[in-house]
């Protein structure tokens, strides 16, 4: 086991470093030259010299990249090209507030595995066919235009909540919704076919046959079993939730993580733009290892191989 | 297409749609879909006004008789600027999409039929780029080209391509060592030909059900990202563009018609993809 989870390690490591290259070349890619970017339209010769030197864009390639990477792991993102703070300390004002969306979104996980089993459950009758036509609105539906019509019924029509900003935890009830409904949408199909997989079993047969409580066999005997490749989806869609995430910060007008990402691509904030990329990476790459990792926790097998 | 299943006197395809027949959702979602693209063509000949046609006379008039769906704040009919703005998202939905089957199939069946370090090498690439939601991968593209609906066409196509490419590869290989392309390679037939003429067909029927699906995700995120400033700039009709703009009215009580129709637009479309390539692909692997 500890020894899976090093091998892991390694390989989330090894990804890790090629985004941290993707995301040093992020700048180099920018068409025309960075500096003048930086500097601004009306900057003298002189002055951008004097840029180019300070952000070590005058040394050679491997050097910059050195440079680049000494002073990520010194959470040294550089400043601002907006506000002139340092990166770090405007993404870490945002943070607080895209984690609490986060955590708040995780309903969708118990919503979407409960959908699931109900349809399953009662395949080709009304409530099965009720979560399909559910779930597969849910996967269509824009998210953007969902908090939309969100925020003019609840929050502008009947006035149960403030339309945008944040003051309180009940702000973000609306967002939260909207971030979720995918979600849900996603887990309760994804669950809906492997739990009828695992329900064609034969020692679900079995455990019929012996006379266990239906209530046991659906949530103890089935459920187990058909958790192993629902916790695979649930990884991907809280990658998926902090996505949403963005577009729904933007239209709540929360100041989260999202919306500074949305600000600082129209601003042309090349330094946060990258930072920002490389924590949402990173935040990917760790569900993922934790995924891998609870996945062998629950199913053995594919420790052995 | 390998199936082997099938009675002599039944083509594969001919089995394809029988089966497809009887999926009657997905059928009436091609049907809407079918709609939605002539309306979109013959847009000139079916509606009276354009697009940016304004009239201050008639400015944010709700639905009515002559104005099926309201009229936004420039008086311009919004019934016309939403079949004008399918032009735009369908264009953006099927050519960044087909730019991404094209570019992802070739590196797909490329990867499985070389095999060694280049296989490697791809199917890593695509892992890595797997572990993103599509949407900050489409943001990081246009952060770096900049915004502008000819940029984002090219962000949902490099995102699109790793998917085709995985695809593609995985039904190559299936069909690689089976006797018709080691008879096709026994009898000398060029890399190319065995490629392009022997695999390929048998790989279409995976690639046709994801590009079914993959064009309403892509509408998805063209809207999304034109809502956002990052595409499709006013006055241009697109439903996402259309949707920023409505946000003006968004704190204001009566003017929900602005946001609704634009949304429901976008929702149809990808929810008739979603649809039709569900039915597809009951139809082409019934499992």
């Amino acid at each position: 086991m500890p020894q899976y989870i090093l091998k892991r390690l390694m390989g989330t490591l090894g990804v890790m470093l090629v985004i941290a290259i993707l995301a040093f070349f992020f700048v180099h890619m920018l068409p025309g030259d960075p500096v003048r970017m930086i500097a601004g339209e009306d900057a003298t010769l002189q002055e951008m010299e004097i840029l180019r030197q300070k952000l070590g864009l005058n040394l050679p390639l491997h050097q910059q990249f050195y440079l680049f990477m000494v002073n990520l792991l010194q959470l040294d993102f550089g400043t601002s090209l907006i506000s002139g703070d340092a990166v770090y300390d405007v993404l870490s004002h945002r943070y607080v507030l895209t984690a609490k969306l986060t955590l708040v979104s995780l309903w969708f996980i118990p919503a979407g595995i409960i959908l699931g089993v109900v349809a399953a459950t009662h395949k080709s009758r009304f409530l099965d066919r009720a979560c399909m036509v559910f779930s597969v609105s849910g996967i269509s539906v824009p998210e953007f235009w969902f908090g939309l019509i969100l925020i003019q019924i609840f929050a502008v029509k009947l006035q149960w909540f403030n339309p945008t900003g944040f003051q309180s935890l009940a702000d973000l009830t609306l967002p939260a919704i909207t971030v979720g409904m995918m979600g849900t949408a996603v887990i309760a199909r994804f669950t809906r076919s492997a739990f009828l997989d695992v329900l064609s079993e034969n020692y679900i047969q079995t455990a019929r046959a012996k006379g266990v409580k239906r209530f046991n066999v659906t949530y103890v005997h089935a459920l187990r079993n058909a958790m192993l490749p629902i916790i695979t989806v649930i990884g991907l869609q809280i990658g998926f939730i902090l996505s949403g995430s963005i577009v729904v910060e933007t239209i709540f007008g929360l100041p989260g993580l999202g919306s500074l990402l949305i600000e600082s691509v129209v601003a042309r904030d090349h330094p946060v733009v990258q930072t920002l990329l490389l924590l949402y990476s990173f935040h990917f790459v760790m569900i993922n290892f934790v995924v891998d990792v609870l996945y062998t926790v629950i199913n053995p097998q594919v420790r052995l191989k | 297409m390998s199936s082997t299943t099938t009675s002599p006197s039944v083509s594969p395809f001919q089995l394809f749609l029988m089966r497809f027949k009887r999926e009657k959702l997905a059928i009436a979602a091609g049907i809407t879909l079918l709609i939605m693209i002539l309306m979109a063509l013959f847009a000139p000949l079916l509606l009276s006004h354009g697009p940016n046609d304004f009239d201050y006379n008639r400015i944010l008039m709700p639905p009515s008789p002559e104005n099926w769906v309201g009229t936004d704040i420039y008086g311009r009919d919004l019934f016309t600027r939403l079949v004008y703005g399918a032009r735009v998202s369908l264009t953006v939905g099927f050519l960044s999409v087909t730019i991404g089957a094209l570019v992802g199939s070739f590196i797909g069946i490329l990867a499985a039929y070389r095999g060694g370090w280049l296989d490697s090498i791809v199917m890593r690439a695509a892992d890595v780029l797997f572990a993103f939601p599509s949407f900050l991968l489409a943001i990081a593209i246009v952060a770096v080209l900049g915004g502008g609906i000819m940029n984002v066409i090219i962000a949902i196509a490099i995102f699109s391509a790793p998917t085709f490419a995985r695809i593609t590869r995985s039904s190559a290989l299936s069909v690689l060592n089976s006797q018709f392309v080691r008879a096709a390679t026994t009898m000398g037939a060029s890399h190319s030909r065995i490629m392009f003429v022997h695999i390929l067909p048998s790989t279409i029927s995976g690639i046709l059900v994801y590009f079914t699906m993959r064009v309403g995700t892509s509408v998805l995120t063209a809207a999304s990202l034109s809502f956002l400033g990052m595409g499709a700039q006013p006055p241009s009709p697109e439903w996402g563009a259309m949707l920023a703009s409505s946000r003006d009215f968004i704190a204001v009580d009566g003017y929900m018609y602005l946001t609704l129709y634009p949304g429901l637009c976008i929702f149809l479309t990808v929810l008739c993809c979603n649809v039709l390539g569900d039915g597809l692909r009951t139809a082409l692997d019934p499992k």
